[in-house]
């Protein structure tokens, strides 16, 4: 039974409290309508199934009820952290030993600079 | 005392209470034990050398080990039915007064064995497979043998009544868990004690000490078992440790948790004793999430294999210095050893001590020189190098050894053979490291060559320490175990310093050589039979077998002779078997594969596993707030989910209690002429608020919700993104920003955990909340064509038809109790339902009845509930539809809003090519031609009931009942194209051959205009 | 009327002006079920505290805090699992989620209190839902209640873990409630009205051992 820490409430807890909701960072398309069939199809029904580190959605449901994500290894059940909803992995595939704290700050600033940039987009 | 009659037990020595004489049965037998003494130790001591058959050949079996290892003495407990406890072996049961057991194999008994004649019909071998190659053959005739076959075979049997004992769990937290409590443990445990951590320690037998219970060294120049007992007192005192002997760590599960299973009250008696009033729970499981694990579980002994090693009299050598040294008993007259290494002399040693006869060490090396050795040579024991015993003499009891030199490298006997005479041969290939925990993680053991054994690989948060990961020797295991006990809490950021180890005396060892299978002077498969595993009767031969039929890795070998399989889990006889494969393969004991061992460790009785989730704790009953209501009128109950709902309630009618369909049938009646009224509070609601609320509502419902006003309420359906229903349920606009969501009463926590998934991971910028207030209101329905008549006597609510409509809500008093009322209906009838705060529901409900009895207010429950809306075709999300149905093939186009401008949860999926095929299974309804048919829920629909199976089929029966309003049968079901098959006969073959005639109709099979719901 | 519809949101007052029979959420384990006597050898008293108002607060913490902190006196527990009371012991505040509290006051003021909140908090965005039929609170209380809480829940309730002022929602055998520790002396727990009879039962089984009694 996994012991899972919850990003929210701040502690480990067991397996029985949470359940599992399939691959992490699946987002539903903007505009399904102009998806086509096979992208549709795509989101829909494809997901990995790696051996390795993945990435999974959970809910502490007994709990306080937060949904976040869980970077796993598949192979060896271990968890190698947990993080909120619109935070990103330190660890993947890509980073099995984890990117470094200062690499993660950088990429977030980036990105809410991106996120500025796009607003100032829309006004203009 | 009586002494006397225990003929091998020794008159002084031993941890054994010689003052405390204990009376016991085994097979039928009175014998007498002392308190201390395990089943085993006590049969032993009288001389018992039969304790079992084995399991496929029926063998004559003795005690082999001393612990968990045991093989063969697997017995029967209890002196009454319901007391019975199968696969006990008698090395772990400690003696109580009265105790009785039975040997587990052996039919009609244990001396006389009937199997042992299938044994010898099946010649010399019975090769793996044996049973299936010999009775498969007819086939027909194996029903027949089996019963035989299985009731000489088995392995112990199930109580066929009650077990009177309760079990329980207690879940467990420390920071350090140390498994075994021998001088690795205990060092461990102290370290980590006196660091302030907190500490379990457990130890599967019923005394701490492991090792140092029967040890010759002294620790601090005192016994050494006296060392145990003061660090084991020091421990008891100190609030952070936990010590839990006579319990088995059995599992090691993933992120160190790791269940233990406690004897709590097994070395009392067959039952649990009374204590104040209350009956002990006879053993409980610790489900223990520990920060470190440290495994301190020891070693096994392995012993030899060679010739007729099974028959009553061989022992692993250790097993022979534990009974002298802990129970003093000496478990034969004249022993002969065969080893490969200088630390199975102490069994030789403790033997001469004990006052008995070493006729000979046998030493499969060719200068042993130990401080051992000098030892025994100085005690004037023979010791004839070079030399193994080749296989052993005897039937029932050893009566000689047939010892010759060897050459083990070449697996050749050199010499002429000589014949020892004796009663015990105890042997002793090495040790095992006890790594079964560690390899329950996944992890994979590696092969030492030093140590000649597998040590475990180990997954962050394990330690292993001492024996258990091949450090033999008693000063170096204690300051391993404080050492891994540092480590361990390092890991948690802790800094602990170790216990300086008490001072022990270094013996100096001579190397051990390599032997695990002794050669024979006939080649394997003609020699006498090698056993490896005794439990599950693998032998040498049947390996070397297995490998010549092209079975080349260990795990392959395994199933197909079954060694290690069960509860033995190749406790001794796993690295034998491989050794004798990579021999046969040519190939070394890694290269053949590593082992995998698989919880449990030893047994664990069921009891101990369900705890008190047995009995009416089984699963959580959920009630209602008027469940004694329904209790005390008579309600057959359903189980909903986990809730407890009227499903009908008979009434004594002349005398007699009515069968369901009578009910239901008069329920149904009451609800179409009079009024009914059903608790509907366990219907899921969820009340919705924000700004953002509406919007929301828009985006998981199929239909429109932009203008629903406050006092109104809609029906609504939900998919999931594929385009497939999943529940469904009216919400009502409480306000402009305020909404209460019904959901179904399975669906509920999926549609509160599915509105959080969308709100918290899609759209966290609409500002929403939502809140389950399913327990908060009792809903009452009351339906039928006089639910107003009777609602309007105990209600300040205007119920005039033009002021409150069908789908209005609104609120008032009703029997005085503010309330919620939403004129919604399930049934097709005028109907009114009723909400109210939990708390007074009961009252409410009884002052309906009251003013209800007039107008024959019946109450009715979910079967009735069922008839009347698949009568109306209202579909219920779960049983008309499975994950696979679509609004469009329910035909509910006008729950559907296509030209809304978000993209809604499944409106995609609706134009996918799958999804929008012409031929899909549609909703419809079915009418037996014959009307006192009632068709099986589940049953196919076929075109042509004479097409040959398998038939070309159409759909199934979603829903079926019989309709007393109708006067017939009638179904609901999904067709292929059923829309467009209306009024075509069809068929429901059934399993008997017949086939039901059907007609396909519209699914409303009442009222299809909704005139009555409106009145 | 009962509905007073503050903004855009409706609140109820469910409480009739009549003196009506209530039944608490154990009232089938009352009538029904066993009910052992509390005694001074009793190493767990059960003792449940009925018709509580219970009230869901959702919104951000900063928005809720000063509402919270002018109406119950009560600073808005921000830390995870935070539970904080109010002095007189009888109204409590406990974090549920990031954005959700449990609000539990004396029975018959949860309108009053729901009502001086919406006032406080203006056109914010937050929710407050009545539950307080949904719910009881049991008190627990005795030298044996930690262990009979290692029966139930795989929760560690250490003190070390588990110190007072903290709150947690747990599975408790194979249903879930709220445990609480609002002092040294004393845990609480938090049952649905649904699974109050099977949680009963299981405290009851769980507690036989330390002679467990149910004060009334």
């Amino acid at each position: 039974m996994f012991y899972i820490h919850c990003p929210y409430c701040d502690e480990y807890r067991d397996e029985e409290e949470f359940h599992p909701k399939g691959q992490a960072h699946i987002a539903r398309p903007e505009d399904p309508e102009s998806c086509t069939d096979d992208q549709w199809g795509a989101y829909l029904f494809f997901r990995d199934n790696p051996r390795g580190i993945h990435h999974e959605l959970w809910v502490h449901a007994i709990g306080c009820r937060k949904f976040f994500n869980i970077t796993r290894n598949s192979a060896s059940y271990e968890i190698l952290e947990t993080y909120r909803m619109g935070e990103q992995p330190r660890f993947s595939a890509e980073h099995p030993e984890g990117k470094s704290v200062e690499t993660v700050a950088a990429e977030k600033v980036a990105a809410e600079a991106g996120m500025v940039a796009g607003q100032e987009g829309v006004k203009a | 005392m009586s002494q006397s009659n225990q003929p091998n037990r020794l008159r002084q020595g031993g941890r054994i209470d010689r003052a405390r004489t204990l009376s016991f049965t085994f097979n039928g037998k009175r014998y007498q034990g002392h308190a201390g003494d395990t089943l085993a130790s006590a049969l032993l001591a009288n001389g018992v050398d039969l304790v079992n058959r084995s399991f496929k050949y029926s063998r004559p079996r003795g005690i082999v080990a001393a612990g968990a290892e045991e093989p063969n003495a697997l017995v029967q407990l209890g002196s009454t039915e319901a007391a019975q406890v199968p696969n006990v072996r008698a090395t772990q049961q400690a003696l109580f007064e009265g105790l009785t057991a039975q040997s587990t194999n052996g039919w009609p008994n244990v001396q006389r064995d009937v199997m042992s004649l299938v044994g010898k019909l099946g010649g010399r071998f019975m090769p793996p497979g044996f049973y299936y190659k010999t009775f498969m053959a007819p086939a027909s005739m194996w029903m027949t043998y089996e019963k035989y076959i299985r009731k000489g075979a088995g392995l112990g049997r199930s109580p066929m009544e009650n077990d009177p004992d309760s079990y329980d769990h207690l879940n467990q937290h420390c920071e350090l868990l140390v498994v075994g409590a021998g001088p690795a443990g205990l060092a461990a445990a102290l370290t980590a004690a006196r660091a302030g951590a907190r500490v379990i320690l457990c130890d599967e037998q019923e005394e701490m000490g492991g090792s140092l219970l029967a040890s010759r060294e002294l620790l601090d120049d005192q016994p050494a078992a006296q060392w145990a007992e003061q660090v084991i007192s020091e421990l008891a005192e100190n609030d952070n440790v936990t010590l839990l002997p006579r319990t088995t760590a059995n599992g090691y599960h993933d992120h160190n948790f790791v269940t233990l299973h406690e004897r709590r009250t097994e070395h009392l008696g067959e039952a649990a004793p009374t204590v104040d009033g209350y009956r002990l729970t006879r053993s409980r499981m610790h489900r223990v999430r520990a920060g470190q694990v440290l495994l301190a579980t020891g070693a096994h002994e392995r012993p030899l294999v060679y010739g007729n090693n099974d028959v009553p009299g061989n022992l692993v050598a250790g097993a022979v210095s534990t009974y002298i040294r802990r129970y003093g008993v000496v478990p034969g007259n004249k022993l002969v050893l065969s080893v490969s290494n200088d630390h199975a002399y102490r069994a030789a040693l403790d033997w001469d001590e004990a006052g008995r006869e070493v006729v000979a060490i046998v030493d499969a090396r060719r200068h042993p020189d130990g401080e051992l050795v000098e030892q025994a040579r100085a005690r004037g024991i023979r010791i004839i190098e070079g030399s193994a015993v080749l296989e052993a003499k005897g039937d029932k009891r050893v009566s000689g050894a047939r010892v010759a030199t060897i050459d083990a490298a070449a697996f050749k006997v050199t010499g002429q053979a000589e014949l020892l005479e004796c009663d015990t041969i105890a042997s002793s290939g090495g040790y095992s490291p006890v790594i079964h925990l560690a390899s329950h993680t996944g992890a994979r053991p590696t092969w030492d060559e030093e140590i000649l054994g597998f040590v475990p690989s180990l997954v962050k948060g394990v330690h292993a320490a001492g024996s258990a990961r091949g450090v033999h020797d008693l000063a170096e295991g204690l300051a391993d175990g404080a050492a891994k006990a540092t480590e361990a809490l390092a890991a948690l950021g802790k800094s602990a310093s170790a216990i300086e180890p008490p001072r022990a005396e270094t013996i100096r060892e001579g190397e051990a050589c390599a032997l695990y299978q002794v050669p024979h002077e006939k080649p394997t498969l003609r020699a006498p039979k090698q056993f490896v595993d005794m439990q599950n009767d693998v032998t040498a031969a049947a390996i070397e077998l297995a490998t010549r039929e092209g079975f080349e890795s260990i795990e392959h070998v395994k199933r197909y002779t079954a060694m290690g399989f069960g509860t033995d889990q190749g406790k001794l006889g796993n690295i034998n078997g491989m050794a004798i494969a990579a021999r046969c393969l040519g190939r070394s004991i890694p290269e053949v594969g590593t082992t995998v061992f698989r919880p449990n460790y030893t047994p664990v009785t069921f009891g101990a596993i369900v705890g008190r989730h047995c009995r009416e704790l089984f699963d959580p009953e959920r009630y209602t707030a008027l469940h004694q209501w329904h209790v005390e009128n008579g309600a057959e109950f359903e189980d909903v989910g986990q809730w407890k709902r009227p499903w009908y309630f008979p009434r004594k009618v002349n005398g007699k209690l009515e069968t369901m369909d009578e009910a239901v049938a008069r329920e149904s009646l009451a609800v179409r002429t009079g009024v009914g009224i059903l608790d509907a509070s366990t219907l899921g609601k969820i009340d919705i608020q924000g700004p953002d609320a509406r919007e929301f509502l828009g985006r998981v419902y199929t239909n429109k919700w932009a203008k629903l006003a406050p006092g109104r309420v809609r029906y609504g359906l939900m998919c999931k993104d594929d385009g497939m229903l999943m529940d469904d349920g009216t919400t009502s606009c409480l306000g402009e920003n305020h909404f209460l969501m019904t959901t179904t009463t399975g669906g509920a926590a999926g549609v509160m955990e599915w509105l959080e998934l969308w709100h918290q991971t899609e759209w966290p910028e609409l500002q929403v909340y939502f809140t389950s207030v399913t327990d908060h209101w009792a809903t009452m329905t009351v339906t039928g064509p006089d639910a107003r008549k009777l609602l309007s006597e105990i209600t300040d609510i205007d119920l005039d038809r033009e002021q409150f409509k069908f789908m209005d809500w609104r609120n008032g008093k009703v029997a005085d109790v503010p309330a919620r009322v939403f004129r919604i209906s399930f049934t097709g009838e005028l109907a009114y339902e009723i909400n109210v705060q939990a708390n007074y529901a009961m009252h409410v409900w009884k002052t309906l009845f009251e003013h209800g009895k007039k107008y024959d207010l019946t109450p009715y429950g979910t079967e009735t509930m069922h008839v009347l809306r698949a009568e109306k075709g209202l579909i219920i999300a779960g049983q008309d539809t499975d994950g696979s149905v679509t609004p469009e093939d329910l035909g509910m186009f006008w729950a559907i809003g296509y030209d809304k401008p978000f993209s809604w949860i499944g409106k995609r999926a609706l134009t996918r090519p799958d999804t929008a095929r012409k031929d899909r299974k549609q909703f419809v309804g079915l009418k037996p031609v014959d009307p006192k048919v009632v068709l099986e829920e589940g049953a196919h629909i076929v075109v042509d009931k004479d097409q040959p199976i398998p038939m070309d089929m159409l759909g199934h029966v979603t829903s079926s009942y019989y309709s007393p309003n109708l006067e017939s049968g009638f179904a609901l079901a999904v067709i292929k194209g059923g829309r467009d098959r209306m009024g075509e006969k069809l068929y429901v073959p059934m399993p008997d051959g017949q086939a039901h005639e059907v007609e396909v109709v519209s699914p409303v099979f009442i009222d299809p205009k909704g005139e009555r719901q409106h009145v | 009327m009962s509905d007073i519809t503050y903004g855009k949101v409706a609140t109820f007052n469910t409480h009739p002006d009549a003196s009506i029979p209530k039944e608490s959420p154990l009232s089938v384990a009352y009538n029904t079920g066993s009910v052992p006597a509390a005694s001074s050898g009793s190493g767990i008293l059960f003792k449940e505290q009925a018709f509580l108002g219970h009230l869901i607060l959702r919104g951000g913490a900063i928005v809720l805090d000063e509402a919270v902190r002018k109406v119950l006196g009560i600073s808005l527990p921000g830390q995870p699992l935070g539970l904080a009371l109010d002095a007189s012991g009888e109204r409590s505040v406990q974090w549920l989620s990031p954005d959700e509290w449990l609000v539990i006051v004396p029975g018959g003021e949860e309108l009053d209190v729901e009502q001086r909140l919406r006032d406080a908090l203006g056109d914010a965005h937050y929710a407050i839902v009545d539950v307080s039929g949904g719910q009881t609170l049991i008190s627990l209380e005795g030298e044996k209640v930690r262990e009979l809480l290692m029966k139930s829940t795989s929760y560690d309730v250490h003190p070390s873990n588990f110190p007072v002022g903290k709150a947690v929602s747990v599975v408790f055998g194979k249903s879930s409630l709220i445990l609480r520790r609002p002092s040294e002396e004393r845990y609480e727990l938090v049952l649905r009205r649904s699974f109050a009879d099977y949680l009963y039962r299981w405290i009851l089984d769980a507690g036989a051992e330390y002679g467990i009694g149910v004060q009334r």
